[in-house]
């Protein structure tokens, strides 16, 4: 029987999501088989209705497995130019429909291919409403996945087991799994900027190199290493998990502030320069991941629509006098970005680079491009 | 910045009648606007002709007046209530025009009158298309080349630069009235003159055709800080070329990719900013090239639109609503969502199902016309359908249409396309039309492939490959059925996962029935029995990120249902379904109605509706809102999740009152099926009508031809035919001898023109009456309840004789010529047969009163068509009252409650007179009949009843000519001449100069009114009444039928007179009306009166 989600039915197999609360969801495999045949981490939900490559290429997503809300997935293919980083990161893909046949100029390949090619397994065919309230509610959970029949067939009892022997991603250092192993160069524009990259996307690349020239480095690059690299400024990027355990970031960046060089960070960025001027970091119950989230810029009153993906989030009432809350989450009035007193560092924990998502915040490089033009040691140039 | 204290009273301006490109979404933009502005303490003036709207409930506004919407009556308004500020941008482009009127006027200026939501420079900016498309290229927009005309000449100058194809669009016009794509020269030459004349300013775009591109809108919200969303992106199933109105669409957006899609929203934001919007809803339309993804702006719409309404629905975000806050100075992050209560309204809906919304059309109704679509809207109503995949909701979207399709084909209706060659097919689905969308699904069926479809339509190979996953699971089915042998084995073999799958490819238990050869109900057994009920999810606007606070709830087959228990009991109202003609917003109004009625009673109520246009399925209407079709299956399982007390069936018209024998007897409320039954079937009405002794037409009824002839022999001619179990009169005819009989016999054979439509059984018999001739015919609306008293609600006389549809006919209430003897005795019958039939609720009996003598027509025992104009004009809410009876309340506790007041005589004279789109079919005959094919109406209140239907003439577009201004055309039936003679008469007196017809001239002359001229009849030597409409002669047209060939004649001289939109009266009466009415206006300029006052002196 031909069924909704695969062309040929024949090769359906049958595949199950166990949480590690134990509840079960029923639905078919997608994609690549997983070693062992389960894909086990944490499951969390994004909200958006477009963008599924930028999301499934988005190194943040390290450690998690991703739940798509939005029912048809694939639709329009995937392209060589949409992707956000060399690879995908994430454990695994939960959608409800998988699109057989995608439609659009653009598209190079399927959904599907895609997945087999990045060796990312899927489920697919599952009550996703059901499973996005239960996170909801529970917040992000652990989780584990894998085809329950045909070959490489596994239990029901072998994934609970794996969901609850699978760690999470607190505590975890996930940076060190996505981060560049060499720095490299990106772009030639006129100012220099170095980007620690805690799994940057390829976006915020395409941002900086609009201005200039982008020298990018490993996570654990210290200080004096970027220093001597004479910045104009310094950019720190976005990535997966937990903020607390990436120190070794969190103590260059105290030095490089204190510096006075000009500082911009974004979601991880945002996180690491928090904790870098003393701020203190909470777990949000169940995360923002989605393109729809309204921010108001403090400043200017102004309502930004943004793109979202973070579990934790800097504790606005930690800023002291240290920093100013500038952006806030009107959903739940979470911090969104904080500018630093007496230093040239900003920094949002929404993506203005969107990829995918809403431009509204694109302006936040043109404030980099100015602080840096302003503060830079190489002055006025453009 | 919070709510504007500088103003304290806001006028809100309504779409008027009920007309194609305009339908019954502007009555839940205006009644969410009223809500809101009152809700923020704002004195709320509304003005809006239509009488069947739920905005015009005096309730809603302040001050309400149903009155003519035009400049001047409007000027009156502004002049009586002196608002602070004018909002334009809910009513429509009716209510948008009337604005820059009023500005040109200088009204506004004069009565320091504001603006509010988009100013003059920002409509005309959006709505002249020149403008428009300079403004875009300007902020760096690609738009379709092309050139602006005023002229033939300027137009062929224009061509001869863009060449053919080309789209011709006339400025300051709605639903795409007059457009066209022309691709040879005749064409060009006849679509643009069309255009010119469309036109109010005659300005026409011609434009470069892009017909085939995707066609995409996006729903913006603007607020005074320039902060902007998108509430709903919409996909066109059908590409460029066929109007977003007359296509399938789709939201959210399937086929683009982030980078397309965000550069869409940024060149909407780009687009509202240029435009000027200051705050509110508008609608931005896009296409774009499938090849490479050039994307050009088409147009924007600078107001909430039919796309709003879909998108409110489909979102669940009241655009409505909060597009009046942002217009008194409210910005988004200071409204809250009231669907999930924690966040604000500055946010972007995110939905995790899939909407279809499918057009509805009545080209059956306009013979003439042929039926395809293009860049003028013709549909007259829309289905909306929600479920978690593209298939799901487009194969509940197509049961939803009750066009005999219970899904995307695999029913009996698919037999039509079934019987095509593959060489018809495959040209038939190159046309976009009524049945394109099934066309394909049998040409997947056949095996034709999704490439070469695609050429074929240029509909997106994702939805076409959508369509085949439907298709190719029906094959499985019947492929399963073929190797069970039996129907019992093949439902055993379906088991639990076949089941599912099935079902959540939106397969209805009919379609399965019928694809393995077994009944519904066995079909609806096993599928329980295989463990596979419905789940129930909700539209929350966030896609479950949030938990919400609103049970607006679609049906779907998952894992998880999300209704939770209620508290009271509860009461299901079943809506009307999709508009059309002759069931459109009235039994919307009626079902809102008993909702608002039943809660006030302490009851939970139930809506389930499928029609996004309505107020009924706004989510806050009812304490539960079902977005499913109004089928057996699907009310049911309603039904099973909610437990209710009881279901409303009567008030939706035909659509629900057919479930009335399928659903559990016990929670039918009101009036028993076996008594809607009895006033449906032939013989058990004959014989009831013959126990109550009340005359009927006599008649009789027929399956086959010989019997239709025993019965015309019996009764004599003319006859009327019509299939029974029908509304609005559909498929009726009237014959005058056997040629006719047999011709339109053969017409309801089932393989006849109107065999779709049931054709003729046993079941189905043909009614043949015999047809009473210049009678004048009467409506009477009454209600009933369980104790046994019986009110009239109203008595209505129509103007049209009886032969005009009473949906086609203006009346007047109370009745201005029947004797009180024959008042007494239509008010005497009417509780008879309500006694008879023990109605517990409403019903509605016509009647043709033929020389003094009272003949009944029909009986209906639910709410009908009127019931909103007999509770605006006697001030008696009558669906509120029907609804609480058909709870069981009685209608002494009703009056003790104060819910039904005293007798409802305001004093004053009340007239509806219906709209007609005859301007949409300017191929099809413009002769009233019968068959009903008004869209909508409109009511004029006055002192007397002349100046009323006056009144009523202005408020429906038919304005009579300046009182002495220039010649009337005059000709009557030797019935009507004495009376005719007499109105002339009132006329002549008026300065009015006449030409007549032989007959009528010398009846004229005998009583020394002189006749300038006398025409022939048509086809006649000499001058013909037609050539001197066309040449402009004649200011009125006076023609009362006489028998066939007269309503030939008349027919001609009826299209002449729409044509050249010169006023036309079919009977002595209207022309008694509109003498008496011409005459008193000369004294005293019409007044307008706010319907509180009216009703306050109903008191
Ligand atoms: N240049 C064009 N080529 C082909 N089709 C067009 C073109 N412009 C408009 N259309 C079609 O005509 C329809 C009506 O045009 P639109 O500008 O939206 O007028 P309206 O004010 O009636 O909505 C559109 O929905 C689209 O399908
Ligand atoms: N016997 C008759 N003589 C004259 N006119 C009739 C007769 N029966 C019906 N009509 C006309 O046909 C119209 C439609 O008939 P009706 O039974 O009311 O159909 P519907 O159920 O669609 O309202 C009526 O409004 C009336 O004008
Ligand atoms: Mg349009
Ligand atoms: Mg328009």
């Amino acid at each position: 029987m031909s069924s909704p989600t695969t062309s040929n039915a024949v090769t359906m197999t049958e595949a199950a999501l166990v949480l590690a609360d134990g509840s079960v969801f029923e639905g078919e495999h997608i994609g690549a088989l997983p070693p062992g045949g389960i894909a086990s981490g944490e499951v969390v939900f994004n909200t958006a209705l477009v963008g599924y490559q930028e999301i499934l290429s988005d190194p943040s997503y390290a450690g998690q497995i991703i739940t798509f809300t939005y029912p048809h997935i694939g639709n329009y293919g995937v392209n060589a130019t949409d992707d956000e980083s060399r690879g995908t990161f994430a454990r695994g893909v939960v959608v409800r429909d998988l699109a057989r046949r995608p439609s659009n100029w653009r598209a190079e390949h399927s959904l599907d291919q895609y997945l087999r090619r990045n060796n990312l397994a899927g489920i697919a065919g599952l009550d996703t409403r059901r499973l996005t309230r239960l996170l909801r509610d529970t917040g992000a959970m652990p989780g584990a996945f894998g085809p329950t029949s045909g070959p490489g067939a596994v239990s029901a009892d072998a994934l609970a087991a794996a969901a609850a022997a699978e760690p999470g991603t607190d505590g975890i250092d996930l940076v060190a799994q996505v981060t560049t192993a060499e720095p490299y160069t990106v772009g030639d524009g006129p100012r220099r900027v170095v980007a620690y990259d805690y799994g940057i996307k390829t976006t915020i690349l395409r941002h900086l190199a609009r201005f200039a020239t982008v020298e990018v480095v490993p996570a654990t690059t210290p200080a004096a290493e970027v220093l001597a690299r004479e910045p104009d400024g310094i950019f720190l990027s976005n990535g997966p998990g937990d903020p607390e355990v990436v120190g070794y970031a969190v103590d260059a960046v105290r030095t490089l502030v204190g510096e006075g060089v000009p500082l911009f960070g974004i979601c991880l960025g945002h996180q690491i320069l928090s904790l870098a001027i003393g701020a203190t970091i909470v777990k949000l119950p169940f995360g923002h991941h989605g393109a729809n989230h309204p921010v108001r810029n403090e400043r200017t009153g102004h309502v930004e629509i943004t793109s979202q993906n973070h579990n934790f989030a800097v504790d606005a009432s930690s800023l002291g006098t240290v920093a100013e809350a500038t952006h806030v989450n009107l959903n739940d009035g979470v911090c969104e970005g904080l500018a630093v007193r007496g230093a040239p560092a900003f920094s949002v924990q929404h993506h203005p680079e969107a990829g995918p998502g809403p431009h509204d915040s694109a302006y936040l490089f043109q404030e980099f491009q100015n602080l840096m033009d302003n503060h830079g040691r190489t002055g006025n140039q453009s | 910045m919070g709510r504007r204290t500088d103003i304290h009273s806001i006028l809100l301006i309504g779409s008027g009648p009920i007309v194609i490109g305009q339908a019954c979404e502007f009555d839940y933009s205006g009644t969410q606007a009223c809500r809101a502005l009152r809700e923020e303490g704002y004195r709320v003036i509304l003005a809006n002709s239509n009488p069947a709207t739920i905005m015009t409930d005096p309730d809603f506004a302040d001050a309400t007046y149903i009155e003519p919407l035009t400049c001047e009556v409007l000027t009156s308004i502004i002049e009586a209530e002196r608002p602070d500020a004018l909002l334009p941008t809910l009513g429509g482009q009716t209510a948008l025009n009337l604005a820059m009127e009023l500005v040109e006027a200088g009204v506004l200026d004069r009565y320091g009158v504001e603006l509010i939501g988009a100013d003059a420079e920002a409509i005309a900016t959006a709505e002249d298309r020149q403008r428009f498309k300079e403004a875009m290229i300007e902020i760096g927009l690609e738009v379709p080349r092309s050139g602006i005309a005023h002229t033939m000449d300027e137009a062929r100058a224009v061509i001869a630069e863009i060449g053919l194809p080309a789209v011709i669009r006339p400025a300051y016009i709605l639903g795409g009235r007059g457009t066209g794509i022309a691709h040879d020269t005749q064409g060009f030459e006849l679509i643009a003159a069309n255009g010119l004349a469309a036109s109010p300013i005659s300005e026409i775009l011609i434009e470069e055709s892009i017909a085939g591109w995707k066609e995409y809108e996006l729903e913006v919200m603007r607020d005074r800080a320039d902060n902007q969303v998108i509430i709903c992106s919409i996909e066109n199933v059908d590409p460029m070329g066929v109007h977003t109105g007359d296509s399938i669409t789709v939201a959210p957006i399937q086929t683009l990719t982030d980078v397309e899609y965000q550069r869409m929203r940024n060149a909407a934001f780009a687009c509202l900013r240029r435009v000027g919007v200051e705050t509110g809803g508008s609608n931005v339309q896009f296409a774009v090239d499938p090849s490479d993804g050039r994307m050009v702006v088409i147009e924007m719409n600078p107001r909430v639109s039919r796309s709003s309404a879909l998108a409110s629905k489909a979102t669940g975000f009241p655009i409505a609503k909060i597009a009046a806050k942002l217009a008194v100075g409210y910005t988004l992050d200071e409204i809250p969502n009231d669907i999930t209560r924690q966040t604000p309204s500055a946010f972007e809906p995110v939905i995790d199902y899939v909407v279809t919304k499918i057009p509805r059309w009545a080209f059956e109704k306009f013979p003439g016309t042929s039926g395809v679509l293009g860049t003028s809207m013709q549909s007259v109503g829309e289905v909306m359908a929600i479920g978690r995949t593209f298939a799901e909701s487009l194969q509940k979207a197509c049961r939803s249409l009750e066009i005999g399709q219970v899904g995307l084909n695999a029913g009996p209706a698919e037999a039509r396309f079934v019987t095509m060659s593959d060489a018809e097919l495959a040209k038939a689905v190159e046309v976009a039309t009524v049945d394109r969308l099934f066309q394909v699904a049998e040409a997947l069926r056949r095996g034709m492939t999704v490439e070469e479809l695609h050429e074929r339509t240029r509909i997106d190979p994702w939805f076409l490959d959508q369509m085949l996953i439907v298709v190719e699971q029906r094959q499985a089915l019947e492929a399963l059925a073929a190797d069970a042998g039996s129907p019992a084995a093949a439902l055993a073999a379906l088991g639990r996962a076949g089941w599912r799958r099935t079902k959540q490819l939106g397969f209805s238990d009919a379609q399965v029935a019928y694809l393995v050869g077994c009944t519904e109900a066995d079909a609806r057994a096993s599928r329980l029995a295989a463990g596979v009920q419905v789940t129930f999810k909700t539209v929350d606007t966030c896609a479950a990120e949030f938990a919400a606070d609103t049970p607006y709830h679609y049906s779907t087959y998952e894992d998880e249902s999300e209704v939770r228990p209620g508290t009271k009991p509860r009461v299901i109202i079943l809506g009307s379904g999709p508009n059309r003609i002759g069931q459109g917003i009235e039994f919307d109004y009626c079902c809102v109605h008993a909702s608002f009625a039943l809660r006030d009673a302490g009851y939970e109520t139930v809506m389930v509706n499928c029609n996004p246009e309505t107020v009924s399925t706004d989510y806050d209407t009812s304490d539960r809102l079902y977005f499913e079709p109004i089928t057996y299956e699907d009310v049911m399982n309603v039904i099973e999740a909610e437990q209710p007390v009881g279901v409303i069936v009567s008030l939706g018209g035909q659509t629900p009152l057919k479930l009335a024998d399928v659903l559990p007897p016990e929670l039918v409320l009101g009036t028993a099926p076996a008594s809607i039954d009895a006033a449906e079937d032939r013989d058990q009405w004959a014989s009831l009508c013959a126990r109550l002794e009340i005359p009927q037409p006599a008649g009789g009824t027929a399956v086959t031809v010989a019997e239709a002839h025993a019965v015309a022999a019996r009764i004599g001619y003319p006859a009327l035919l019509r299939p029974s179990y029908v509304l609005g009169g559909r498929a009726m005819e009237i014959v005058y001898d056997d040629d006719d009989l047999e011709r339109a016999m053969a017409a309801l054979r089932l393989d006849g023109t109107l065999g779709r439509e049931g054709g003729l059984s046993a079941e189905r018999p043909v009614l043949v009456d015999r047809f009473l001739e210049g009678a004048i015919e009467v409506d009477v609306d009454a209600v009933r309840d369980v104790a046994g008293e019986t009110i009239i609600g109203g008595i209505m006389e129509h103007v049209e004789e009886a032969g005009v549809h009473s949906g086609d006919s203006a009346c007047v209430l109370p009745p201005s010529t029947l004797s009180a003897e024959t008042v007494e005795v239509l008010a005497d019958y009417t509780r008879r047969i309500a006694e008879d039939l023990s109605v517990q609720g409403s019903l509605n009996v016509q009647y043709a009163v033929q020389r003094g003598q009272v003949f009944v027509i029909e009986a209906n025992p639910r709410a009908s068509r009127t019931v909103p104009f007999v509770s605006k004009a006697t001030g008696r809410p009558l669906a509120k009252i029907s609804a609480r009876v058909m709870a069981g309340a009685t209608l002494a506790e009703l009056r003790t409650e104060g819910l039904l007041g005293p007798d409802g005589d305001t004093g004053l004279w009340s007239v509806k007179e219906a709209v007609l789109p005859f301007n949409r079919f300017p191929d099809t005959d413009a002769l009233l009949g019968p068959e009903m094919r008004s869209t909508g109406e409109v009511m004029g209140v006055d002192t007397s009843p002349g100046l009323a239907f006056l009144k009523s003439q202005v408020a429906a577009g038919t304005t009579l000519p300046e009182v002495g201004q220039g010649c009337v055309f005059l000709s009557l039936a030797d019935r009507d001449k004495e009376a005719g003679v007499e109105a002339a008469r009132v006329l002549a007196g008026l300065g009015f100069r006449f030409v007549a017809t032989a007959g009528t001239a010398v009846a004229l002359e005998a009583v020394g009114v002189a006749v300038e001229r006398v025409v022939e009849r048509l086809g006649g030597e000499g001058p013909n009444a037609i050539e001197l409409m066309t040449a402009g002669e004649i200011t009125l047209v006076i023609n009362t039928p006489r028998g066939r060939g007269a309503r030939a004649d008349g027919a001609y001289i009826r299209t002449a007179a729409a044509q050249h939109g010169i006023p036309l009266l079919t009977t002595v009466a209207a022309a008694q009306a509109a003498g008496l009415g011409l005459s008193e206006a000369r004294n005293q300029r019409l007044f307008v009166r706010s319907l509180q006052d009216i009703h306050r002196s109903a008191r």
